[in-house]
């Protein structure tokens, strides 16, 4: 597990959770996503392309979702409303953005939010980057940001992974 | 002040609108990508642009660049999680009178429009 690739998505959910739904943010050891591990209800996904390709997603349960949507947003938000899948994009926007402007020496791009809705669901990526389960705990509850990046042309499938977690 | 968000999060154009009524600005228009913009800039004129980079059909930086090929004078804040250093610089090339880098807090974006608005007023 290369730090340097983890290191700036802790930073980020930390800094974007703390100033945007104004929770304190408390971060657990990183570990390797097992094989069909960590469903979750609702996630927002971010891809990356240039010099390094993959994806961010950020998973929650519908509770928590809504929780954070809520606060981000500053009115009560659920998930039939207008706003919820636009404030979950956004919150991932944020992390892989903030994340993106520590890779310095690199070229990177990011994709507009996908938002998935649904009920105890895995979103998968390529095999070729294992993908890396940062769990994170706040008042609201508990979320799972997963980091999968490799450099571009380390794999064949890599420029197509941000479309293969969402499904296109 | 009529200010003008270009922001494809509604979330976000909504917390900009808080923070602006917070400071006294209820005037507010609003547009969800850059075509959206230059559409509402064709029949109304801005004292201000909040404008964010990543957005689908046209782009934060495409619509400063062509807002800038015939209105110079428009201040524009680019409001964005874009913040590494040849962003900001190109951000600024384009014609940006000040960056915001999300996240923003209440405070942080209010700083900044003061600050981008006391520029222009005329020295004594």
């Amino acid at each position: 597990m290369d730090v340097r690739l983890i290191n700036p998505f802790v930073m980020s959910v930390k800094r974007v959770f703390e100033t945007m739904v104004h929770v304190k943010m408390t971060v657990g050891k990183p570990y390797i996503k097992p094989e069909n591990g960590n469903s979750a209800d609702v996630s927002g996904i971010i891809g990356f392309s240039g010099d390094l390709a993959g994806c961010v997603v950020i998973s929650f349960s519908h509770d928590v979702a809504c929780k954070a949507a809520s606060q981000f947003a500053g009115i009560e938000i659920d998930e039939k409303h207008p706003d919820f899948a636009d404030a979950i994009g956004e919150l991932a926007n944020m992390v892989a953005g903030n994340a993106k402007k520590e890779f310095t020496d690199v070229n990177i791009r990011i994709s507009l939010p996908s938002v998935i809705i649904g009920n105890s669901f895995t979103v998968s990526g390529s095999k070729s980057a294992p993908r890396i389960v940062i769990p994170c705990q706040c008042e609201l509850g508990e979320l799972f940001v997963e980091v999968a990046m490799e450099p571009s042309g380390s794999s064949e499938t890599n420029s197509t992974q941000a479309n293969q977690a969402v499904g296109v | 002040m009529k200010v003008l968000l270009v922001d494809d999060s509604r979330t976000i154009r909504n917390i900009q609108k808080t923070v602006l009524a917070q400071i006294g600005h209820t005037d507010i228009l609003e547009a969800g990508d850059g075509i959206e913009a230059l559409k509402v800039l064709e029949t109304q004129t801005p004292d201000l642009m909040l404008v964010d980079w990543n957005m689908p059909n046209m782009d934060g930086i495409t619509l400063i660049r062509k807002v800038r090929e015939t209105n110079k004078k428009t201040p524009i804040i680019m409001c964005t999680t874009e913040a590494q250093k040849e962003r900001v610089i190109e951000a600024i090339k384009a014609g940006v009178n000040n960056y915001v880098v999300k996240p923003f807090n209440v405070e942080s974006l209010a700083e900044k429009i003061d600050q981008t608005m006391s520029k222009l007023q005329p020295s004594g």
